[in-house]
């Protein structure tokens, strides 16, 4: 049993970026020197190799407030619920109503939504959309009834409390048995910290948005390529991307230039490990908690079967890795058989990792894998099917000039067709709207100084897993692989087309959608009751995981065939996405990216179900 | 007489270097027409709100045919929206952020960072310079703003001192405005102080980041009594490493009308050129040494050496680029 008295290291003058990034080994929440508002819950906070706590039933009252944290040798303080990082993991189950007393003990106003569940658009915890927020002092009570079951979780929309650690699982247990055979199961929260003040973050960015990229090209990188493929061709590889004044690195925004990577809220070097006995099915209930990190995710030596993603089952698909987002969740089952097996989660930039064991006992520490290198954005995430995914620029720069009638037709056409026939033909009869559109309708916002990059030929591929896991032979999810086998929500074909662009301009570090920010924008109207299709159009060269609220997203392929219902959606560079929605719930939702200071930055909307 | 042409000589440049800004925009666009088809973007689609649910059948049943869709435009920014670009307000139905159906009685709209004020103050240079006849002095350019992504307050602040005194300062307040994803203009006043009378001058110009990662400022001025004058500073930042980064950096300065007694003669008063090489302990924090060639020409020249002093000179530099 690990200890749990409270991990005080002095700042160390010769702090070593080894340290900083790998984390405390005992780093979290510092229970003897909690605040006396979190110190009734003291005795909850998790040290290293244990799970957060998990609070079962009906009721539940929820606390808010701070709690000091050490994840790198510098003491800082969180926003913790119930004095816990990762807060609390909630066990409810589907068709139950629960009740949940949220207060808040900070200075400022908090507030807690719940990722994915449908309820009340009351409830739904967005300040300035559903509710007021909760005051500080003040109780907040959370009820509704619950519909579904899956994994889901939990966090604040607040500012950036989240990224300071409100965020917990949630787990709804079927109404029915359990859909998904496991003889044991894990709950892993993948997050984000950084010692900074988030805000002073965002200002750093707004005055240099490559702040924290370390993995720009330089003149010794150029060298290095003239040498390996010549002069022409290293010149040719900038040239569009600096003429652009692109950066090919630009994967994002933060990296462990100021994050420290999180598993359960354990740091690397903590190691925090989940048990198993061997020959056991294991179900990892992983989640994306991130406040700005996209992980890939794998356990060498391990097949992962994605069973269940964001809170739906899926057809299961056996993958050696994936990527996620924040917000999206990822169940797999897996069947290890040897001791121990490290669970590795590096950030999609490359500059660190989030990393667990899977453990026949605790104490063992397997090999960790060293982080892939750096893969250059390439042509298919500057312009979409413009450049057929080549990652010559050369090659794409001629295939640019001939291409000005280029086969169009393929791009309508669906990428693995022959399938659900039926599907299409009943989405014809809806008239005209078989197929989701692929010609790029630009708004006319989109044409002044908050848009840096128009894709007009969107790609809309979804078999593509996305920058840096392109060519790793190993076997990566993508979105193509994921089917809900129940089916769409809904039968009835889209009644029209709602067509969004994300936009930004990272000069300015600014992100809005359609090329306005939330503040210039007005709602998307839904009409209660319709069936709609919404296309996201990547108009930037990030990948962005799309979160609408209170409305499920029912991804579709490009031929318009339902593939899986999704809560967030990551939307890549230059890319075209499309899904259903049925405008079921009425009331006023938040639709944003998740990555938070894209959110906070202003790609966000309002929708309104009226 | 002579002034008067040589503003004009001067405000056509700058005109000239901000549509020079502007064509760099669309400098993708000639590229990508090369297309040997260019005919169809003339074509340009009629797709808006009423009928975009015909567009898909269209694409899906006629794939052949070519898009309506503007290959000329390319991805890149700039220029005005094309007549039939969509509106990004047609999805509200009349909504209101925070107003409408649904709207939560007694709670103000959301309001995020796009609607926050943000600042930064940034010295560019602050440094010694150090020349072979023992004329050293210490050197600012300073550049602070506040404000929005879009709309800003900027001060820009550079200056001289010499032997002890301010030999030479100038100090902006302007509105910085964004008009293009990489340019903001820039209105406002300049206040000239140091040796010789102090001048004020209205400002105009422009700032941004031009292709292959150039930064460039073009600033023209017009003072009282007829006077003139514009600035140019261009800088790149070679990275040798991550944190080990060379910039070159030249400035010119002319002016439209003598001024003797600052000592300035009209046209090319003053340039220089000058390499940097820093070390960025943090993005905020990076000490440099460098060299600069500095030099003023006609009569401006002229009149330093009547007065004795030197009209071209080399400068060893070491300073300090910081920002917070």
């Amino acid at each position: 049993m690990p200890s749990r008295s409270p991990i005080l290291v002095a700042p160390s003058l010769d702090l070593s970026r080894r340290r900083f990034v790998q984390g405390l080994a005992a780093g979290g929440v510092l229970a003897g020197l909690s605040t006396p508002a979190s110190r009734a819950f003291a005795q909850q906070a998790p040290t290293a190799n244990e799970s957060p706590p998990v609070l079962r039933g009906n009721e539940f009252d929820l606390l808010i407030a701070e709690s000091p944290v050490n994840f790198t040798g510098q003491p800082g303080m969180a926003i913790t619920i119930n004095g816990s990082l990762p807060a609390p993991t909630l066990r409810w189950r589907e068709g139950e109503t629960v009740t949940l007393r949220v207060t808040n003990h900070l200075r400022e106003t908090a507030s807690i939504h719940w990722h994915g569940i449908l309820l009340p658009f009351q409830m739904d915890g967005v300040p300035g959309i559903s509710f007021n927020g909760i005051a500080p002092g003040e109780t907040f009570v959370y009820r509704f009834k619950l519909q579904q079951s899956g994994t889901y979780w939990y966090h604040s929309h607040s500012g950036f409390h989240e990224l300071k650690g409100m965020y917990g699982a949630i787990v709804v247990d079927p109404a029915g048995p359990e859909t998904i055979r496991a003889d044991r199961e894990h709950v892993l929260l993948f997050s984000d910290w950084t010692d900074e003040d988030p805000m002073r973050v965002f200002a750093k960015l707004k005055a240099q948005s490559d702040y924290y990229n370390y993995h720009q090209p330089t003149v010794i990188d150029f060298f290095r390529d003239a040498a390996r493929d010549g002069l022409v061709a290293a010149i040719d590889k900038r040239q569009m991307w600096n003429e652009m004044r692109m950066n090919p690195t630009d994967l994002a925004d933060l990296s462990s230039a100021t994050l420290t990577y999180l598993a359960n809220g354990v740091t690397p070097a903590g190691n925090w490990t989940a048990l198993f006995r061997p020959g056991e099915r294991v179900r990892l209930r992983m989640i994306n908690g991130a406040g700005n990190t996209f992980y890939d995710v794998r356990i060498p030596g391990l097949k992962l079967a994605v069973v269940h993603v964001d809170g739906v089952d899926t057809e299961p698909v056996t993958v050696d890795e994936f990527r996620f987002g924040p917000g999206e969740t990822v169940d797999v089952i897996v069947e290890p058989r040897d001791d121990a097996y490290a669970i590795f989660a590096q950030s999609m930039e490359r500059t660190g990792y989030a990393r667990a064991t899977l453990a026949v006992r605790e104490g063992l520490s397997p090999a960790v894998p060293a982080l892939d290198p750096v893969e250059w954005l390439d042509m298919s995430d500057m312009m979409g099917s413009m450049s057929h995914g080549a990652a010559n620029q050369g090659s794409a720069m001629a295939g640019m000039s001939g291409m000005g009638g280029m086969d169009h037709g393929s791009m309508g056409r669906p990428k693995h067709g022959g399938m659900a026939l039926d599907h299409r033909q009943h989405a014809a009869a809806a008239g005209g709207l078989a197929v989701p559109s692929t010609i790029a309708r630009h708004a006319r916002t989109e044409y002044g100084a908050s848009t840096d990059m128009r894709v007009d030929m969107a790609r809309t591929n979804l078999d593509d897993p996305g920058v840096g896991l392109r060519n790793n032979r190993r076997r990566v999810l993508t979105l193509a692989d994921l089917h809900t086998p129940s089916g769409p929500i809904d039968s009835r074909g889209p009644g029209r087309e709602v067509e969004l662009h994300l936009t930004g301009n990272m000069e300015r570090y600014s992100w809005s959608l359609d090329g306005l920010e939330f503040g210039q924008s007005t709602p998307v109207h839904f009409r209660h009751g319709e069936r709609l299709r919404v296309i996201l159009h990547n108009d930037t060269m990030m990948t962005h995981p799309m979160h609408l609220h209170g409305l499920w997203s029912e991804m579709e392929s490009p031929d318009g065939r339902f593939l899986a219902r999704r809560h967030t959606l990551p939307v890549q560079p230059a890319q075209r996405i499309s899904f259903l929605v049925t405008a079921d719930a009425l009331g006023r939702w938040a639709w944003h990216c998740h990555l938070l200071f894209h959110m906070d930055a202003g790609m966000f909307r309002e929708v309104v179900v009226s | 007489m002579f002034a008067a042409l040589t503003a004009r000589a001067l405000s056509t440049a700058l005109l000239a270097l901000a549509s020079l800004a502007a064509q760099a925009q669309n400098d993708h666009a000639a590229h990508a027409q090369t297309d040997p088809r260019p005919a169809a973007p003339a074509a340009a689609p009629k797709t808006d709100a009423a009928d975009a649910q015909a567009a898909p059948a269209a694409s899906a049943s006629d794939a052949a045919a070519p898009p309506a869709m503007d290959h000329g435009d390319m991805r890149m920014p700039g220029g005005p929206p094309p007549a039939d670009a969509r509106d990004p307000h047609a999805y509200a139905n009349g909504q209101q952020l925070g107003a409408g159906d649904y709207a939560v009685p007694g709670v103000p709209r959301l309001t995020l960072a796009d609607e926050h004020f943000f600042a930064s103050l940034r010295a560019e240079t602050f440094e010694r310079r150090f020349t072979r006849n023992g004329d050293d002095s210490t050197a600012y350019d300073l550049q602070g703003w506040v404000g929005t992504t879009f709309d800003r307050a900027v001060v820009k602040a550079e200056g001289d001192i010499g032997r002890g005194k301010l030999e030479d300062a100038r100090t902006e307040l302007l509105w910085g405005h964004a008009i293009a994803p990489y340019w903001d203009t820039q209105l406002g006043v300049r206040l000239d102080s140091g040796e010789g009378p102090g001048r004020q001058w209205l400002a105009f110009g422009v700032q941004g980041l031009a292709p292959y990662w150039f930064e460039v400022e073009a600033t023209a001025y017009v003072g009282s009594a007829g006077r003139s004058a514009l600035l140019l500073k261009a800088s790149y930042e070679l990275l040798l490493t991550q944190r080990l980064i060379l910039e070159p950096r030249t400035e010119l300065q002319f002016f439209g009308k003598d001024d003797p007694e600052r000592g300035i003669g009209r046209g090319l008063a003053e340039a220089s050129v000058g390499l940097r090489l820093r070390y960025e302990f943090s993005r905020q924090f990076a000490p440099y040494i460098g060299v600069e060639r500095a030099g003023s020409f006609g009569e401006t020249a002229r009149q330093l050496r009547a007065e004795g002093d030197r009209t071209q000179q080399t400068r060893w530099l070491a300073g300090l680029r910081f920002w917070f």
